[in-house]
């Protein structure tokens, strides 16, 4: 039996394992702390722990006080209100500021699920991108996310996490190593690049599957870092396939796809691409499988895409 | 009400109350010669602040010019932070960088910028500017105090028509609840905003009742009656197990009468005439202090 986590989960972890290993890790919540995962850690070091109650503009800002007094802050919250509610808190005190502060948007994209629109973020890995001095980081599983909230606390500076309730298998193979900045060629192939990030990586796996047995290989390339995008890896596999499309769970605006057509375009990189994701619209309520199916985010729209990409070569 | 400052057991001689005053003349020169005419700068709240500025940084702070990191300083945030003229010519005084340095006012190339960044200017303790985040940022800084048992104290200071901003209630609200007796919040209180009075505009009234239902401790003074200010101040830091807040009743533009109390002097500009009348009205003050 397959063990189902978030990356919230992982997030949750690597939280307890730091508080474990470094005294100044101090973590932030906003009334969610059940949802975000960062309960445990509140449990375990209630006085490295601050309940800011649900208000997460004095959040952010006060994750920015206790930075200045020497901790390294983790700041959670859902993330279209950490992420969109605090944005102007994040620009001017933390980002502008290069605080080594570090922000989690928990409960991102489409896979929220049941409640709607209002609480889907698919901008937040825009706006956070356009951030100077800010890391975005979008794990793709628990492992992922547990070893990229590692690699936040070691990084100084600014980074914002883009976690997801959405449980899938890990995907990471054990042992593999994280650097934050640096894309993964997971699976190698000729045919096709296909970049994503976060929690949709098992989409993009069925379809490689599918294409296999088309007799088509597709390269995958896990782009955990939106920013600073890997623009070196991005050229390289779309070079070597000839073709490349993105696939996340986030706005086609402003996202991985709009990350990676700048790098392709500014590269000279003239394969045929094509972005997918939510397609410059807001959700609406359903369930996760619901949401992806209407916005085309699944395995079958990966192959179909993908081979109108190959038959444009 | 106090009339001389006496330095508490351990701590050098502060200034007293009438050099206080004097230096408080000299800040105002100082700061309208940084301005100077033909361009726009923020002249009413810089020079209301002044007073609650010097008191602060020649009074009450326990600073190191020399060692700006030094880790039990004092911190102190100017959440209002287009004033921060004032705030540079008090820490160019006290050698935090070069008097020389506030001529270059938010020009291009200057450590001196337009709104605070610690990143550019040293010794500013964070970043502000887009109004109602200094007293968040304050409650951050004591609580680190507080898990790290550490003793410095915060004081950060707030216009009163940042009040208007949601954040600074929501902050309120966790000084409180945390007791953050560590915390001193300042209010300049002219009672202007960019487009008319407070009161008119969206009234801050009853102010200090707000504050203490917020549980706070409240303290009112006139903000430009130096004996009062370091009263309060030194009233704030010896009252355990809540936050103070100093609600100071200031006049914008205090010192320059064609200024004064004017809405339109938050972000004005003055011609070389008036500059020429300001300079001459401030050095005029200042001497008949070094007179007194």
């Amino acid at each position: 039996m397959v063990t189902l986590r978030g990356t919230r989960d992982g997030y949750g972890d690597a939280l307890v394992e730091l508080g474990k290993s470094n005294d100044r890790i101090a973590v932030l919540d906003a009334d969610l702390s059940r949802s975000t995962r960062s309960f445990d850690f509140g449990s375990l070091f209630p006085e490295r722990f601050v309940e800011m109650g649900i208000a997460e503009q004095d959040m952010v800002s006060t994750a920015a006080g206790l930075c200045l007094g020497g901790f390294i802050p983790f700041a959670n919250s859902f993330a279209i209100f950490i992420v969109g509610r605090a944005f102007d808190q994040t620009r001017q005190q933390i980002a502008l500021a290069k605080l080594n502060v570090k922000l989690a948007g928990s409960s991102a994209g489409l896979t929220q699920g049941p409640d709607g629109a209002t609480h889907q973020s698919v901008i937040d890995v825009s706006l956070m991108r356009s951030l100077p001095n800010m890391t975005v980081i979008v794990p793709s599983d628990a492992e992922e996310a547990r070893l990229a909230t590692i690699a936040a606390a070691e990084y100084v500076g600014p980074v914002y996490l883009r976690l997801s309730r959405y449980d899938t298998p890990v995907w990471r193979e054990p042992g593999r190593p994280f650097a934050v900045g640096e894309a993964e060629v997971r699976r190698p192939g000729r045919d096709i690049t296909i970049a994503s990030t976060g929690v949709l990586y098992g989409k993009v796996l069925e379809a490689v599957d599918i294409l296999a047995s088309e007799g088509i290989e597709a390269e995958v390339l896990n782009v955990h870092t939106v920013k600073p995008i890997d623009a070196a890896a991005i050229i390289a596999s779309a070079s070597r396939t000839g073709a490349i499309l993105t696939f996340e769970e986030h706005s086609i605006i402003g996202g991985l796809g709009s990350a990676v057509a700048e790098v392709l375009a500014e590269g000279r990189c003239n394969v045929p691409f094509r972005r997918m994701g939510v397609l410059d619209t807001f959700g609406e309520s359903g369930t996760a499988e619901q949401l992806l199916e209407l916005h085309g985010l699944t395995p079958a729209r990966i192959v179909e895409t993908a081979c109108e990409l190959i038959a444009a070569k | 009400m106090i009339s001389e400052v006496t330095p508490a057991p351990g701590e050098t001689a502060r200034p007293r109350v009438k050099d206080l005053i004097r230096m408080a003349a000299e800040v105002r020169l100082q700061i309208v010669r940084s301005m100077g005419p033909g361009k726009f700068h923020h002249f009413g709240g810089s020079l209301s602040e002044t007073d609650l500025m010097v008191a602060l940084y020649h009074y009450k702070l326990r600073l190191r010019p020399e060692d700006p990191t030094w880790p039990d300083r004092d911190r102190f945030i100017l959440s209002k932070g287009h004033s921060v003229p004032a705030q540079d010519v008090c820490m160019a005084r006290l050698g935090f960088f070069p008097l020389d340095d506030l001529g270059g006012l938010k020009t291009l190339g200057s450590p001196l910028q337009g709104h605070p960044d610690m990143r550019k200017t040293r010794g500013l303790e964070a970043n502000t500017g887009s109004l109602g985040m200094g007293l968040s940022v304050s409650n951050g800084l004591a609580l680190a105090a507080r898990a790290r048992g550490l003793d410095y104290r915060v004081f950060v200071m707030m216009g009163d028509g940042e009040l208007m901003e949601g954040q600074v209630w929501e902050a309120a609200m966790t000084a409180g609840h945390y007791r953050l007796d560590h915390v001193t919040a300042i209010i300049d209180r002219n009672g202007l905003l960019t487009s008319g009075r407070t009161e008119d505009r969206k009234g801050l009234e009853p102010l200090a009742d707000k504050w203490r239902a917020f549980r706070w401790n409240v303290l009112e003074i006139d903000g430009h009656d130096m004996a009062a200010i370091c009263d309060a101040l030194d009233t704030a830091t010896g009252t355990p197990g809540k936050p103070t807040v100093i609600i100071a009743s200031t006049v914008k533009a205090r010192g320059v009468p064609f200024l004064e109390n004017q809405a339109s002097s938050h972000n004005a500009m003055i011609t070389p005439e008036q500059y020429e009348e300001a300079v001459r009205i401030l050095q005029a003050n200042l001497t008949a202090l070094e007179n007194s």
